[in-house]
């Protein structure tokens, strides 16, 4: 006999297709912000659910800072290739070279908030009046307070003391020229969701994710990965170790855990018993209290 | 983890710091393991420099700068939380009359709400506003946690008394499951544990009533309701001919070979296939999202709605709501909104505003006719066009409006249709 209910992950699933759909039809030009990350894996793949056997109906867009670990960059072009959609990149090299940005100084230097200014650019150079994000409300205290449209004025600010309501299915995507959107369909997934669902759906994702070999350096308490870009520190010493990483960001911020997870379903085990959030080996939150609310107000993602 | 069979349960928790509101969902989260260290050490920090003993477990449900500088919840906040049993999602909610709309916002899609009462004061005014948003936004379960049980020495008298004042009041309102729980936050008592200190509670531990109420039945899975969302025209190999109707099943049960009909025209086809992803399945309900293609080829596109021949919607374009303003500009009289129902789009006006309900007495007042951010009344509207309408008693994802001021874009209000 059947029975006539779904199971959590089933629902989750139904409900970010329903928001996808929606977003394709209330906007003219919308894109999925693509960083390469599980969670914007999570969302492109939903995404073809959701329009099958239609293809996807989004360009996806990637904030270039620069800095970026080269096997993300390769598992975007390979995706986009397979999925045979448009790849649109913002860049923050461009955005320092023509004077819109400058590059951070000084010891913690990174190119986190310059990001701000060139998805800011892109968004209006390529006329885009929603870009889908794979921001979930767990992750982050401000994030927890966003809605599944959320509302960027003509300077892309978000204003979370005076956001729309949102009730029952029934979404307001109405702008004035000039405004965007933001849509998050996955936010009322959990990082266990997340890893549970590409488990069960076999989803490819980055090797980055899975623990391996890799040199890094300690600083604030994460494995920061060695690079071209990394400026040791006195007493700073490059390591190997057998590391992954739990979100991807630039590779000059994103710190690894040590582990042993190399398989999906190790993964999964993991996450079950981790004591401390994804983002807390992210710098960029660690900066203050508010980072992550004081940079979304800007315009961060 | 066997997550197959396990199910979403949305709450909500309306109520103030002094409730010990943010104390429950903060023992609800660190029980069930929840808080993570490095969050745990953030509050511990801040909890020192604003010169608090220990943790202040109110941090935890609070987000915004300023909601953590005044010590209140301005907004909407959700929680989340798994058990062995079921993933819960908490739809965190300031209590005080000023954020009604906030209330009804995090009413909206709950399964329950949990409504909470400190025992030394019993029923007051809040208890009475919560319950009514609950019961007007038809929330299938209530759990009336009767809190802070420590401070009254547990005493089952005292319990009991509090009960009574409760099927009192909330006799007069439409509420299908309600149950009684005497808790202590603080200490963890009948939260996720059972208390020791309560022997004469035959009840279970209010985490238990979570993972066990039954929500199969939330969802209506009689009626079947399917709003279009949008075409799918792949025009690609394979795929000329297809055209799949995209959306999400409000209510019911559709099977291939069904017949249907289209509203508004009122074409009648039959089901061809269906589609849940890239699967093609036999029949899908509700809350699933799906895609259909029919026998005959008809006009069909978004605002659209299929339903089955003999079990069809009321087609109208003047009805009453239940309508809650959210809005700090209040309401113009004649004016036109858009009004947003299903997928469907069409402008709106207020003919008439029938009475203003006092949300702490339920009170009606026919005098008043002004309507304000917060405040709640019976209307009329007239729609441009036909509406496909359910009552929002059968029909929580049918029977549910907005409207939006086009001069702002923003959403002024939510209704109930009655």
């Amino acid at each position: 006999m059947s029975t006539y209910y779904l199971n959590y992950l089933e629902e989750l699933e139904s409900e970010a297709i329903f928001i996808l759909r929606e977003v394709w039809a209330q906007f003219q030009n919308p894109v999925i912000l693509f960083s390469g990350g599980k969670d914007s894996i999570l969302v492109t793949h939903l995404a073809k659910k959701a329009f099958h056997p239609a293809k996807i109906p989004f360009a996806l867009m990637h904030v270039d800072t620069g800095h970026n670990f080269p096997e993300a960059i390769q598992f975007r072009d390979d995706i986009v290739e397979k999925l045979g959609v448009n790849l649109i990149v913002g860049s923050v090299q461009k955005s320092i070279d023509t004077g819109r940005v400058a590059e951070e100084k000084g010891k913690n230097a990174t190119r986190n908030a310059l990001q701000i200014t060139t998805l800011l650019d892109t968004i209006e150079e390529h006329k885009i009046d929603c870009a889908i994000g794979g921001g979930r409300r767990d992750e982050e205290k401000a994030r927890a307070k966003e809605r599944f449209f959320s509302h960027r004025d003509e300077f892309g600010q978000w204003d979370p003391k005076n956001q729309r309501p949102e009730l029952w299915n029934l979404l307001n995507g109405k702008y004035f020229e000039g405004e965007h959107f933001r849509a998050f369909p996955i936010s009322n997934w959990t990082e266990m969701d997340v890893w549970n669902y590409l488990t069960k759906e076999n989803i490819e994702i980055p090797s980055l994710y899975l623990a391996h070999e890799r040199e890094v350096v300690k600083r604030n308490g994460s494995w920061i990965p060695n690079s071209d870009y990394l400026v040791l520190e006195p007493k700073e010493e490059i390591v190997t170790k057998k590391i992954r990483f739990r979100t991807l960001g630039d590779i000059t911020i994103t710190g690894g855990i040590e582990s042993d997870a190399d398989t999906m379903e190790k993964i999964v085990e993991e996450v079950s018993t981790m004591r401390e959030t994804e983002r807390g080996n992210r710098s960029d939150d660690k900066r203050s209290e508010t980072a992550m609310e004081d940079r979304k107000k800007d315009g961060y993602f | 983890m066997k997550i197959d069979k396990n199910q979403l349960l949305r709450f909500t928790t309306a109520g103030s710091v002094d409730d010990g509101k943010s104390t429950l969902i903060g023992r609800l989260l660190y029980d069930s393991k929840s808080i993570f260290e490095d969050q745990l050490a953030a509050v511990e920090n801040s909890s020192k420099q604003k010169g608090i003993e220990g943790v202040d477990l109110a941090m935890f449900t609070d987000g915004l700068k300023d909601e953590r500088e005044q010590g209140i919840t301005i907004d909407v906040a959700y929680r989340y939380f798994t058990t062995p049993k079921r993933k819960f999602i908490i739809a965190d909610t300031p209590g005080h009359i000023q954020y009604t709309r906030n209330m009804v916002t995090g009413a909206s899609t709950a399964n329950a709400a949990v409504v909470l009462i400190d025992a030394r004061h019993g029923v007051i005014e809040q208890t009475k506003r919560h319950t009514f948003i609950a019961s007007l936004l038809n929330i299938p379960h209530i759990i009336v946690c009767i809190n802070k049980m420590d401070l009254v020495d547990y005493s089952e008298d005292t319990f009991n008394t509090i009960v009574e004042q409760f099927e009192e009041f909330s006799s007069k309102l439409l509420i299908k499951d309600v149950r009684y729980i005497p808790i202590s936050a603080l200490d963890g008592d009948n939260v996720v544990n059972r208390s020791q200190n309560m022997s004469w509670f035959q009840g279970s531990p209010m985490l238990h009533e979570l993972e066990t109420l039954h929500i199969s039945s939330d969802i209506n899975k009689i009626d079947a309701r399917f709003p279009v969302q949008t075409v799918l025209r792949p025009q690609r190999k394979g795929f000329e001919d297809y055209r799949g109707y995209a959306g999400r099943i409000a209510s019911g049960i559709y099977r291939v070979g069904d017949e249907i009909a289209v509203l508004p025209s009122g074409f009648t086809s039959k089901i061809k296939s269906i589609n849940v992803g890239e699967k093609e399945v036999e029949e899908a309900f509700a809350p699933m999202s799906a895609a259909m293609t029919l026998e005959d080829d008809i006009d069909i596109s978004r605002g659209d709605m299929i339903v089955k021949v003999n079990n069809q919607p009321e087609l109208s374009q003047e009805f009453d709501v239940m309508l809650c303003w959210l809005n700090n500009s209040p309401v113009k009289p004649r004016a036109k909104y858009t009004i947003m129902h299903t997928s469907n789009e069409q402008k709106a006006v207020i003919k008439d505003i029938v009475y203003k309900m006092d949300v702490n007495t339920f009170k009606r007042n026919e005098a008043d006719k002004d309507l304000k951010m917060n405040d709640i009344a019976r209307v009329k509207l007239k729609t441009s066009h036909r509406l496909m309408l359910d009552s929002y008693r059968d029909n929580r994802n049918t029977g549910s409006i907005i409207l939006i001021d086009e001069s702002t874009k923003e959403t002024v209000a939510a209704g109930m249709i009655v």
